[in-house]
């Protein structure tokens, strides 16, 4: 479990993160939601210690992140999956490279057992047919089924996923989603998504934590977002035409 | 204030590049590939420009000295001399500081845009080092390599220019090579061509590694690396040259 209490992060004097208090659980799948420019980015980039907060704790299991010594801190890295929006893979390296990157750089495995973990991973996100492969020789969605099988190779007890499905399409988003999901009850981790894309929110989305203007503006699951009165939550979620008629008509069946 | 400033987060970031890589046969593996794609890769191009170099340079030199007061066999000499001192080490790395340099900030560059090197951090792995640390060490042993190799070249393209171009008798440019001759040059050359090597390297790293934003930037911090790369090798130029002959 993550929990993130009084968070404040401010670039050149503008508040960025202001009060952020909410808690991330283990085995579920744990959505930060907002418009772009709200703060979500930068709210994961300190929970995963790219940034460093101004002021709060982030507690992971109940641990303060801060105040983690650096053996500590790397062990915490090691426990840590991130899938990143571009899914930021090494161009130079095929994609079992990649998968084996933080197995060889992490680990003192041997290069059967390390071949057997990537073998595992590939088959998990159904990519066994794409160990030579070369990261600009496969599409957007295999790029980020690679990242998660990179990010799940050193079975971690956090996954972190920012915006997972830009870039593409609704089925193969669909795909990736069900993807973090399954692996998410399977190895019982604590993932983090990252995203604003309203499909996803409900497909998958166990608890919401809605970001608004730097502050955590509002909490819960996918099922109560739809019948929420918080305003700016309604104006983000219905924020197409279509999408407010189908909410007028279902304010009038309430 | 600014160039303070620069300076600054360039020793920091040096500071993190010079520490014990993480995994030693993976850093073997990686200076290795290092030295094919940043040494070896320049091999021809190198060969190339200091054999028309070295013609040249001859030509020219035999032009300037036509007097019958200046005894031809000092073309050699003269030729030599600027060959070993300041032709193959500065020209030589001027040339690659372009060549290297801007390779080796713009893929660092475009790494730090795509989220790699974020990539790498979030694992836990020191990106500076695990990046620039090989290409650096790679250069320090490759760049004085293709130095000596130019140095080679440059007077066999002098004796080329004598031999089929009639410019003087390849006999006494061959005793002109030859005379008084000290090591002390060839050692200074090295060290000279050693510094640059790891001034392009680790000057264009930085530039690299700064880069916010997208392609545009990666471009910008490519040029940049390249330029104060140049700039950075000149000053030390006269400051190693000051120190080892001055």
């Amino acid at each position: 479990m993550i929990e993130v209490k009084n968070l404040y992060k401010h670039f050149n004097g503008r508040t960025v993160l202001s009060d952020i208090c909410t808690s991330f659980e283990q085995g579920k799948t744990n959505l930060i939601i907002g418009q772009s420019g709200s703060g979500k980015t930068v709210l994961m980039k300190c929970l995963i210690g790219l940034y460093q907060p101004d002021e709060g704790t982030i507690l992971y299991d109940d641990k303060d992140l801060s105040k983690m010594n650096k053996s500590e801190h790397q062990l915490l890295l090691q426990e840590m999956g991130v899938l990143f929006q571009g899914s930021a893979l090494f161009d130079s390296m095929t994609v079992s490279e990649n998968v084996m990157f933080p197995l060889t750089m992490l680990t003192n495995q041997k290069e059967n057992e390390k071949k057997e973990r990537v073998d595992f991973c590939l088959e998990r996100v159904n990519l066994s047919h794409a160990h030579d492969l070369y990261p600009s020789q496969i599409s957007g969605g295999m790029k980020k089924r690679v990242a998660i099988a990179r990010a799940i190779a050193l079975n971690p007890k956090y996954l972190f996923c920012d915006e997972p499905n830009s870039g593409l399409d609704p089925k193969t988003s669909l795909v990736i989603d069900q993807l973090i999901y399954e692996i998410t009850h399977e190895f019982n981790i604590t993932t983090v998504i990252n995203t604003h894309d309203m499909n996803s929110v409900m497909e998958i989305g166990e608890t919401i934590s809605f970001i608004y203007q730097g502050q955590l503006w509002w909490k819960g699951s996918n099922s109560e977002i739809l019948t929420t009165d918080n305003q700016e939550v309604n104006d983000f979620v219905y924020a197409s035409k279509y999408a407010k008629a189908m909410f007028a008509a279902q304010r009038k069946n309430i | 204030m600014k160039i303070l400033q620069v300076i600054g987060e360039y020793l920091f970031l040096m500071k993190r590049v010079f520490v014990r890589p993480k995994k030693m046969s993976y850093f073997r593996k990686q200076l290795i590939q290092e030295i094919d794609d940043l040494g070896l890769q320049s091999l021809l191009i190198v060969s190339v420009i200091s054999l028309f170099m070295g013609a040249v340079l001859t030509i020219q030199t035999s032009l300037q000295t036509e007097s019958p007061w200046i005894p031809t066999w000092t073309i050699g000499f003269v030729v030599r001399q600027s060959v070993v001192l300041e032709f193959s080490p500065t020209i030589i790395s001027l040339f690659l500081a372009g060549k290297i340099g801007s390779s080796i900030a713009s893929e660092i560059g475009t790494m730090k845009v795509t989220e790699q090197i974020d990539a790498i951090e979030t694992m836990g792995i020191n990106s500076a080092s695990h990046l620039l640390l090989p290409k650096i060490i790679a250069c320090g042993i490759v760049n004085p390599l293709l130095v000596i190799i130019s140095i080679f070249l440059c007077l066999i393209g002098g004796w080329f220019a004598c031999e089929f171009m009639s410019t003087i008798p390849s006999q006494q440019y061959l005793e002109g090579l030859m005379s008084f001759f000290r090591p002390y040059d060839i050692y200074y050359a090295l060290i000279k061509t050693f510094v640059f090597a790891i001034v392009i390297a680790s000057v264009s790293g930085f530039y690299g590694y700064r880069t916010e934003g997208g392609a545009l930037e990666v471009g910008r911090s490519s040029t940049q690396a390249v330029v104060n790369s140049s700039f950075t090798l000149l000053f030390f130029n006269v400051v190693l040259t000051k120190i080892f002959l001055g």
